[in-house]
C-alpha cells in the first residue's frame, strides 16, 4: 500500500478488457455451452441485483395507492407530478443545485491540487518529501468519523457555515491520498527529455507544468474526476453536519434524507427525489463507465 | 554550513512548496488539524459552539470505559464487520471467476450491473432500501408472500434481532461491486499459459483454481481484506439512512452513536464526550489495521521464501 502506484490507466481500454484475441480456441463447443449457462444464470441475477433502482423509478412513477397495491413494475399510468412535488414542495430543486455547485467546485479544487502535488512528488526532489508522503498515507486508515467534530467547529469559527463554501472546503480538504499518488505515478513515468526541452525553450517550472506535463496527464485526470465526483456527489456526513442549522444548503443526499423524516408516508415524492439524485451520477457511470471500473482498479494495483 | 546547504536545497526547490501549498494547506485544515483538535476536544467538557468549555483532563475516556452504549456500538460494529467482509470478499471472488473468463461475451453488461450500486449515493440508496424492505408495503416482502415463502410480512428493519442483519446485507449488496473490480484485477496478473498449460494436462477447473488461481492470487487476497475491513468499519450513511441507530439501539455503530452524542443528541450535545468515543475507535481501529498490515507483510514474505525468492 505504501509503493506509489505505478497506474497503467494510460490504456484503460486493454487492461480489463479483451484478451481473448490472444487465447487459442480451446475446446470450443463446450465454452459455448458453458456462456450460455453461465448467461442464464447470470441475467436474473442481474435483474434481481438493480431490482431495486427499477422498482425506485416505478413507484417514482406511481400513486402511492398503486406502489402499496400491486407487484408491478410498470405504473397504469405515469404520475409525473411526483416529480414536480418533490421538485418543488420538497425542495429537491435547490438541493439539487446546491450538489451540482458543491460537486463542480470541489471536483475542479481536488483535481488542480492533487495533479499538482502528485507532479511534485512524482517529478522532483526537495527536502522533507519523505515526511510529507508518510504523513498523507497515514491518513489513509482514518475514519471519517473521527475528524467531523474538529471540521464543524473549524467551518463555523472561519464564519464559512453560512455558504456552501464551508462544505467545498471541507470535501476538497480530506487528504486525498489515492488521486495523489495515482498522479505522482503518471508523472514520473513520463520522459525527461520533455522538461528539459521545456527548459531550453525558456519555460519556467509553473510553464512546464501547466503547458507541457498536464496536458499529457489526461488519462490521469479523467480517472481523478471521475473518482472525486463520485465520492463528493455521494457525500452525505459532512454536508449533514455542516448544514444542520442551515436547511437551504442542504445537498441532495442530507435533502432526500431529511424529506424521509418529514414526509413519511409520501413514497412516490421520496421515490422521485432519490431517482432525481441518482439519475446525474448514474448516468455518468453508465457512459463512462470503463473509466469508473479502472480508477477503482488503480487503487489495489499499488 | 549543513544548515546552509540545507537552505539551499529548500531554495532551489521552492516551486516544489508553492506546487504543494494548496493540498498542504486544506490538508492541514481539514484532515490534519482536525486530528490534533480532536485529541484536544476529548479533553473538554462542551456541549456547543457558544458554550463553556471546561478542561476535565481523562474523565471522557474514564467515561467511555464504563459506558454500556460504547461497548455495545464497539462490539457491534466488528460483528458488522466479521459479517460483512468475508460476505462481500466471498460473494464478490465467485463473480469474479465466473465473469473473469474472457469467453463470455455479457460480461460487460455483467461487471457493469454488479458496479452499479457503488456509484449510487449511499444515504439515498439506505432510504430507498428501508422502502423496499418495508413490512407493510415493500416489494420483498410482497414478492415473499406472493411465492408464499412467509405467512406475515418480515420486519427487516424492525426488529432488532433482524435490522442489523438486514443492514450488513444490503451494506454487501451496496459494496461487493468494488471488491470484484479488485478481485478481476488480481486475478489477471495470472498468465493465461499456466491455465492453458493445465488445460492441456487435463486438469478441471475447480483442480485449476485450486493450485493456480488460488497461491497467486494469494497476495492480493490479504490487501483485498484489508481495504474491505477498513471500509466495513465506515457505516454511517447507509446506517443513518436506514434505521438511524434503531430499533431500540440494535444498530447503533460507533459512528452512529458519536454522531447522536454530538449532533442529535436528545438534552445537550456533548462534543468532548463524541470526541473522546471517536478517539477511542480511531486508536483501536489504527491498532488492528496496523496488525493486519504487519499480518499482510508476513504472508508476503513467506510467500515469497515459498518460491523460492522470486518477486
Amino acid at each position: 500500500m505504501t509503493s506509489i502506484p505505478q497506474t497503467a490507466i494510460a490504456e484503460p481500454v486493454t487492461s480489463l478488457a479483451d484478451e481473448a484475441a490472444r487465447r487459442p480456441p480451446v475446446r470450443r463447443r463446450r465454452s459455448y455451452r458453458r456462456e450460455l449457462v453461465v448467461t442464464v444464470i447470470l441475467l436474473p441475477v442481474c435483474l434481481l441485483w438493480i431490482y431495486p433502482f427499477l422498482w425506485m423509478v416505478s413507484a417514482s412513477l406511481k400513486t402511492d395507492t398503486e406502489i402499496f397495491g400491486s407487484v408491478s413494475l410498470i405504473p397504469e399510468e405515469i404520475q409525473w407530478e411526483n416529480y414536480a412535488r418533490a421538485w418543488y414542495e420538497a425542495n429537491i430543486g435547490p438541493y439539487f443545485w446546491n450538489t451540482v455547485i458543491v460537486t463542480v467546485a470541489s471536483v475542479a479544487i481536488v483535481t488542480l491540487t492533487t495533479a499538482m502535488m502528485g507532479y511534485v512528488l512524482g517529478r522532483q526532489r526537495f527536502p522533507g518529501k519523505r515526511l510529507v508522503i508518510v504523513a498523507f498515507v497515514a491518513t489513509l486508515f482514518l475514519p471519517e468519523g473521527y475528524t467531523i467534530i474538529p471540521i464543524f467547529e473549524l467551518v463555523n469559527r472561519l464564519g464559512l457555515s453560512g455558504s456552501l463554501w464551508g462544505i467545498i472546503l471541507a470535501e476538497s480538504g480530506g487528504a486525498h491520498v489515492i488521486m495523489i499518488f495515482l498522479f505522482a505515478g503518471y508523472f514520473r513515468q513520463l520522459p525527461n527529455e520533455l522538461e528539459e526541452a521545456a527548459r531550453i525553450d525558456g519555460a519556467g517550472f509553473v510553464r512546464t507544468f501547466w503547458q507541457v506535463m498536464l496536458p499529457l496527464a489526461k488519462p490521469a485526470i479523467a480517472t481523478a474526476i471521475i473518482l472525486s465526483l463520485m465520492r463528493v456527489w455521494n457525500s452525505f456526513l459532512i454536508p449533514l453536519v455542516l448544514t444542520l442549522a442551515r436547511p437551504e444548503l442542504r445537498t441532495l443526499a442530507v435533502g432526500v434524507y431529511s424529506f424521509q423524516g418529514e414526509n413519511m408516508t409520501d413514497w412516490s415524492g421520496m421515490a422521485a427525489a432519490s431517482t432525481i439524485s441518482l439519475l446525474p451520477i448514474v448516468a455518468i457511470f453508465l457512459a463512462l463507465q470503463r473509466y469508473f471500473v479502472e480508477g477503482v482498479a488503480g487503487a489495489v494495483r499499488g | 554550513m549543513v544548515a546552509e546547504t540545507l537552505w539551499r536545497r529548500v531554495w532551489e526547490a521552492r516551486w516544489s512548496y508553492v506546487f504543494m501549498a494548496p493540498t498542504l494547506v486544506l490538508a492541514i485544515l481539514f484532515t490534519f488539524y482536525p486530528l490534533v483538535a480532536s485529541w484536544y476536544i476529548s479533553f473538554l467538557d462542551w456541549s456547543g459552539l457558544d458554550s463553556d468549555r471546561e478542561f476535565v483532563g481523562f474523565a471522557n475516556y474514564v467515561e467511555a470505559v464504563s459506558d454500556p452504549y460504547f461497548w455495545n456500538a464497539f462490539g457491534r460494529t466488528f460483528a458488522f464487520a466479521a459479517v460483512t467482509v468475508p460476505g462481500t470478499i466471498g460473494i464478490s471472488l465467485v463473480i469474479a471467476l465466473v465473469l473473469n473468463d474472457q469467453a463470455l461475451r455479457m460480461r460487460v453488461v455483467f461487471r457493469t450491473v454488479f458496479f452499479l450500486p457503488v456509484v449510487t449515493t449511499t444515504a439515498i440508496v439506505g432510504i430507498v432500501m428501508s422502502l423496499v424492505l418495508n413490512p407493510f408495503d415493500g416489494p420483498v416482502n410482497a414478492a415473499l408472500l406472493y411465492l408464499g415463502l412467509i405467512d406475515r410480512p418480515i420486519d427487516f428493519l424492525g426488529d432488532p434481532n433482524l435490522a442489523l442483519w438486514s443492514v450488513a446485507g444490503v451494506y454487501v449488496w451496496k459494496w461487493m461491486g468494488i471488491s470484484m473490480i479488485y478481485w478481476l484485477v488480481a486475478l489477471q496478473t495470472v498468465p493465461s499459459q499456466l491455465y492453458e498449460a493445465a488445460q492441456v494436462d487435463g486438469a478441471g477447473r475447480w483442480r485449476i483454481h485450486r493450485h493456480i488461481t488460488v497461491p497467486l492470487v494469494m497476495p492480493f487476497a490479504v490487501v483485498i481484506c484489508l481495504i474491505g475491513f477498513v471500509g466495513a468499519l465506515q457505516t454511517f450513511p447507509l446506517v443513518q439512512a436506514m434505521t438511524g441507530g434503531g430499533p431500540a439501539f440494535s444498530t447503533e455503530l460507533v459512528e452512529v452513536y458519536i454522531f447522536r452524542l454530538a449532533f442529535a443528541a436528545e438534552y445537550q450535545p456533548r462534543l468532548g464526550y463524541a470526541s473522546a468515543v471517536a478517539v477511542f475507535f480511531g486508536l483501536a481501529v489504527l491498532v488492528l489495521t496496523l496488525a493486519q498490515a504487519w499480518g499482510v507483510r508476513r504472508a508476503a514474505t513467506s510467500q515469497r521464501e515459498l518460491r523460492g525468492g522470486r518477486p
